[in-house]
């Protein structure tokens, strides 16, 4: 599965998947993000880290606009995905959601069979204009599951319930589901923090698959997942966007006096 | 080392109080209802026969059967969950899945509790204001369906709001996630995974509909109609105020019937009770997450 080159390439350049500038943001009084300037590349893995409280999730959740859900959140600034600004009232939500996938920190598989799970997008925005028939649905559930590295456990078991998988399927599951609506970003907010070793690194391989196809923004507590998981790295303390470089450099070599204090385990 | 000191047995004379009343009060509870239960199966239980369940009463009600009765409660229920059911199921869904949480959605939830607290003798003389007279249903089988209907209303409600929030909010965020409308999550997950609280609060309120006389006396329940209700229009007899009548309005009533229409009423309650909650178990049983 590739993605295509998108539509409308902006000024800014067709390779950064997000733009964001002078981002602030607030929950109800509490500013939670200020000023945030950020350029995620396309097709690149970019890791968000930073103590807790620093508006990482924040900012994860402001690119697919769910934080609005709240009601008492208020921006300023712009995000642009592919140089279009989905902060504009006139964005239609469900396609801003079908492009862009997240993945959570608790698996959340819904109550249905696996095939039905992986199904559940296509359904719900019907990409033909009505639903898949059945040999379409078959084709769609194998390549799914078959990007995610589940094809081979799962193909005989497509009727269990998603629910009763194992952590680490239900998490590559959740995967699965965002991929036949064709995202090209993928937001995950700490997807290995509910897994054990073994899972963690079984889904960090699947990331790390993903990347090209996909843009991918991925929230970590974890400084080792982020050294081993991604391309960039982007430093955050306080709702300010503190570094942002290639991870290589960034934990070798941070600019930054708070990055070096933070990455060394100083605080956090 | 290990030892039991003064205070730890006092610790255990006293624990062992507690456990015992709040034991004897558990008892108190049940009780009543085993006696109530027995006095009617015994005193009740001769009364029981095809004729009974079958015939119209006969020689003023002294005599007979309680067949209108029984088939105008089943009118009465059925038609009170057709009115009552869309309606209470709809409000809870708008206020479990859609309302935003303001003062508006605060004074409806508040609009509910106080109407679940209405007293059912008000219930009625505001179904014979609205319905038999305002709508001009007179005094039939829909007037006093409504009424009822109007009575339920809140348990439904409630019911139905209580079960949807068992559904983990991570399921609607999944959903919403990936676009789904509120609606296409509605359909697709919350229904299917609270149907059966729903089913059970339905279950209970055809229980507690059954059982009600007040509503209906004013608005659509007869003293005597050795007739079967042919439609929605008609009066009709019914269990509940049948049992009100011959045990205090009629003279000679031998003393097995009304005991008997008591024994009736309370079976047909107790068995949708257990229906209810056999359905739930089994619902339980499938559902995991």
């Amino acid at each position: 599965m590739s993605v295509a080159e998108p539509s409308t390439p902006s000024a800014a350049g067709a390779s950064a998947a997000i733009l964001v500038e002078k981002l602030n943001l607030w929950y109800g009084d509490f500013q939670a993000l200020f000023d945030v300037d950020l350029r995620v590349r396309a097709g690149a893995i970019t890791s968000l880290i930073g103590p807790s409280g620093c508006g990482k999730t924040t900012l994860l959740r402001s690119v697919n606009r769910i934080n609005e859900r709240l009601g008492y959140v208020r921006t300023t600034g712009s995000i642009r995905l592919w140089g279009l600004d989905v902060l504009d009232p006139s964005v239609e939500l469900a396609q801003l959601r079908k492009q862009v996938g997240m993945v959570f920190q608790r698996p959340n598989p819904l109550p249905l069979s696996v095939r039905d799970n992986v199904l559940f997008g296509t359904r719900v925005h019907l990409p033909g204009g009505k639903p898949p028939t059945r040999a379409e649905a078959g084709r769609i559930v194998e390549e799914a599951l078959r990007e995610v590295l589940l094809w081979d456990e799962l193909k005989d078991s497509l009727d269990r319930r998603g629910t009763e998988l194992s952590l680490e399927q239900q998490q590559k599951l959740c995967i699965a589901r965002l991929l036949p609506v064709k995202p090209r970003l993928l937001l995950m907010d700490e997807p290995c923090s509910a897994l054990d070793p073994a899972g963690t690194e079984a889904v960090e391989e699947l990331i790390w698959k993903l990347r090209g196809d996909y843009t991918i923004l991925i929230v970590t507590h974890n400084m080792a997942q982020a050294r081993r998981a991604s391309e960039e790295c982007v430093f955050m303390l306080l709702g300010e966007m503190i570094e942002h470089s290639d991870t290589a450099s960034m934990f070798l070599n941070p600019a930054n006096e708070q990055t070096a204090a933070y990455i060394e385990g100083r605080y956090g | 080392m290990f030892e039991a000191t003064a205070q730890n047995r006092r610790n255990r004379k006293v624990e062992g109080l507690f456990r015992l009343l709040f034991l004897w009060m558990t008892c108190m509870l049940i009780l009543p209802v085993a006696l109530i239960l027995g006095v009617l199966i015994v005193r009740g239980g001769p009364a029981i026969s095809w004729e009974f369940l079958f015939s119209p009463p006969t020689n003023g009600m002294t005599a007979g059967g309680i067949l209108p009765a029984l088939v105008g409660t089943v009118w009465l229920v059925v038609v009170a969950l057709i009115a009552s059911v869309p309606v209470g199921v709809a409000a809870a869904l708008y206020l479990s899945e859609y309302a935003p949480d303001n003062r508006l959605t605060r004074a409806i939830n508040l609009a509910i509790i106080n109407l679940a607290g209405v007293p059912s003798i008000v219930h009625a003389l505001f179904g014979v204001g609205a319905f038999v007279i305002f709508f001009r249903f007179g005094t039939s089988i829909l007037a006093a369906s409504l009424t009822l209907a109007v009575m339920t209303l809140p348990v439904v409600i409630v019911a139905t709001r209580e079960s949807l929030q068992t559904v983990p909010l991570a399921f609607r965020e999944a959903c919403w996630n990936m676009g789904a409308t509120r609606w296409q999550t509605i359909r697709k997950i919350v229904l299917p995974n609270s149907i059966s609280g729903i089913l059970t609060g339905v279950i209970l309120e055809v229980s507690r509909t059954s059982g009600e006389t007040a509503p209906i006396m004013f608005t659509g329940a007869a003293f005597f109609l050795p007739f079967l209700p042919q439609g929605v229009l008609d009066q009709t007899m019914a269990m509940s105020l049948h049992l009100f009548v011959i045990s205090t309005q009629v003279p000679d009533v031998p003393e097995h019937m009304p005991f008997g229409v008591a024994l009736v009423l309370i079976s047909m309650v107790l068995a949708m009770n257990g229906i209810s909650i056999a359905f739930r178990v089994y619902l339980r049983g499938r559902k995991k997450w």
